[in-house]
């Protein structure tokens, strides 16, 4: 059997987060004697509706939504995948998307292949140096022939978070649909549908201490859907196949626990996100952050080390037990640093040393401490090997 | 996360020969900071051609260090000729293998070791023969064929695997296929019995 270390540190909740406790306990009687399907006509079968319904509501909660605005999905890439898809077909005329350069490979993938197989135009908004979208090119790039604008609400390197009312307005006064992927900003921001004017919205379970395979999309009511997954009458029609009880009752409990400690992630977490991403600026030399600091996710930190290579910090902080990510070449099995860290232009020297560490309220601030103390050495041994690194500065 | 064996671990957090070497008569550098991986190799040889010590830098992943690594223990005590002979698949082996998404790691060291050699024989390498097919990573065409014919590559992805070629833009993905193609045709014609 596998075990986990007990000393394990774990700053990788941007990439999935540990499953709470209280989710747990609130979704094992429906993986086990609660077995009912929730359409059936027996009282057996209704306790697992009431628990559905409680669940919408608890999601539409966390975003002030209604619940019937609500559609449980498998994942946050079914969301993104289906509210697209809903787009195009309400307009088939339509044949342009506008999306930005540093979308998550759901959106990003998706719109490539719609520009490569099926005759799209899809304009890639960039980012500055900072990771911040460039307005005028997006607002100057819709027309008549937009069907959606899909903009991320927080990016999932940098945690820079995009100015999402504002778009949503402007899309909306050319009458185009806007989705967006709040894959990232969901629990760890406040998120209200209505005051910002969305039309639709992914969000995803795991990434809130939920389970894997459990998602859900916001369609504002008035929006004319076209399922993806075509099928029962489930979801009201708009996403077939029996619904994942166990996991749709445990991402409605994840998302009653987000909301109520969004508090502690703008204040605790931001606080050792803080002190951890100070510690390393002032500790190790030639060290940055990517990203604007300002407009940040409140537990995301991307830092990039010159002249020494992702993986490397990787597998040293692993063996010390730490867990974080990395927006290098090498982990990915592609050859280039990160979409992201590339639309930011961050230079070579510091993108392929560049770490994401993304906490979560589970977090201390003495395991910022180990991280600092575990990366002071690790970073100064890859450098004394690096051709690239001479008395203490790039070369 | 890479299957990597013990032995490129072991070789990752303890690597042997690291830094520039004293009285080294022969240096050979290759990769780049945008690459995302890159190695200087310091040898000291001897008026008998001999490799007495070898040293690396490196800049990577732990599959690159550990590659430069068994490099340098490999070629120690060779003769000039000897270590001309050396492939990447001596390294692999060296290493109880590598995942096949890091064999340019390996590649990485031949290059170098080649360097080094030219370099302390005077032999200037100017610039690359063949015709420029990757140019995100600077990988010519006979570069390919070698590397094709050498490792037996049967697909563009592991031409990408062992060269890095076609894994940066991916514009000349259609072209690395057609030499793959062309040269798997004239391997089997080569091989075929009379």
């Amino acid at each position: 059997m596998i075990e986990k270390r007990i000393d394990m540190i774990y700053t990788d909740n941007n990439a999935t987060t540990r499953v709470a406790d209280e989710v747990i306990e609130e979704m094992l009687p429906y993986l086990g004697q609660f077995y009912g399907n929730p359409s059936s006509m027996y009282d057996f079968a209704d306790s697992v509706n009431k628990k559905v319904r409680q669940a919408r509501a608890q999601v539409a909660d966390l975003i002030n939504a209604a619940p019937d605005e609500i559609i449980f999905t498998a994942c946050g890439t079914e969301s993104d995948n289906a509210a697209i898809n809903a787009a195009l077909n309400a307009f088939p005329r339509k044949k342009h998307i506008i999306t930005t350069a540093v979308e998550h490979p759901a959106i990003r993938s998706l719109c490539l292949h719609l520009q490569e197989k099926k005759g799209y135009k899809v304009t890639f908004v960039p980012v500055d140096k900072k990771g911040r979208l460039d307005l005028d090119t997006l607002y100057s790039a819709m027309s008549d022939d937009t069907a959606v604008v899909s903009v991320m609400w927080a990016n999932n390197e940098t945690g820079v978070i995009f100015p999402i009312a504002d778009i949503a307005k402007k899309v909306k006064e050319r009458g185009i649909w806007f989705h967006t992927d709040a894959v990232q900003a969901a629990g760890k921001i406040p998120i209200d549908v209505k005051a910002e004017g969305v039309d639709m919205l992914s969000l995803s379970g795991h990434k809130i201490h939920a389970p894997k395979g459990i998602g859900a999309l916001y369609v504002r009511e008035g929006i004319k859907f076209s399922p993806f997954l075509i099928g029962g009458h489930q979801e009201k029609g708009r996403r077939g196949g029996t619904e994942n009880t166990a996991s749709i009752i445990a991402l409605g409990k994840a998302c009653e626990l987000a909301n109520a400690n969004l508090p502690l992630l703008n204040t605790q977490v931001r606080e050792i996100r803080d002190y951890l991403e100070t510690r390393l600026l002032d500790e190790i030399p030639a060290t940055s952050v990517n990203g604007d600091r300002e407009n940040r996710l409140p537990n995301t930190v991307s830092i990039g080390f010159d002249a020494v290579e992702g993986e490397s910090i990787l597998m040293l902080m692993n063996q010390a037990g730490i867990c974080a990510s990395s927006g290098s070449a090498c982990t990915s099995g592609s050859l280039d640093p990160s979409h992201v860290l590339m639309a930011m232009q961050v230079p070579f020297k510091s993108a392929h040393g560049s770490i994401r560490f993304s906490l979560s309220h589970y977090n201390t601030k003495s395991e910022m401490d180990t991280i600092v103390e575990t990366l002071i050495p690790a970073i100064d041994r890859l450098r004394q090997m690096s051709p690239f690194w001479e008395n203490g500065k790039v070369v | 996360m890479w299957d990597y064996s013990e032995k490129v671990m072991e070789h990752f957090l303890k690597p042997r020969n690291v830094g520039a070497l004293e009285g080294a008569n022969a240096i050979g550098e290759t990769g780049s900071l945008s690459c995302g991986d890159a190695l200087k190799l310091y040898l000291k040889v001897n008026e008998n051609e001999r490799i007495i010590d070898a040293s690396f830098m490196t800049f990577g992943c732990a599959s690159a260090v550990a590659s430069s690594s068994a490099l340098t223990e490999i070629i120690k005590g060779m003769t000039l000729d000897e270590a001309a002979k050396v492939t990447n698949e001596d390294i692999v082996d060296y290493l109880g293998g590598l995942p096949k998404e890091k064999m340019h790691c390996s590649v990485m060291g031949q290059a170098a070791l080649k360097k080094a050699i030219a370099d302390f024989r005077g032999i200037q390498i100017l610039e690359k023969p063949g015709e420029m097919v990757c140019e995100c990573f600077d990988v010519t065409d006979l570069e390919i064929i070698d590397a094709v014919k050498n490792n037996d590559i049967e697909n563009t992805e592991n031409v990408t695997n062992y060269l890095k070629a076609g894994g940066g833009c991916g514009k000349c993905l259609d072209r690395i296929e057609e030499i793959v193609h062309k040269t798997r045709a004239s391997m089997e014609t080569d091989s075929a019995p009379d």
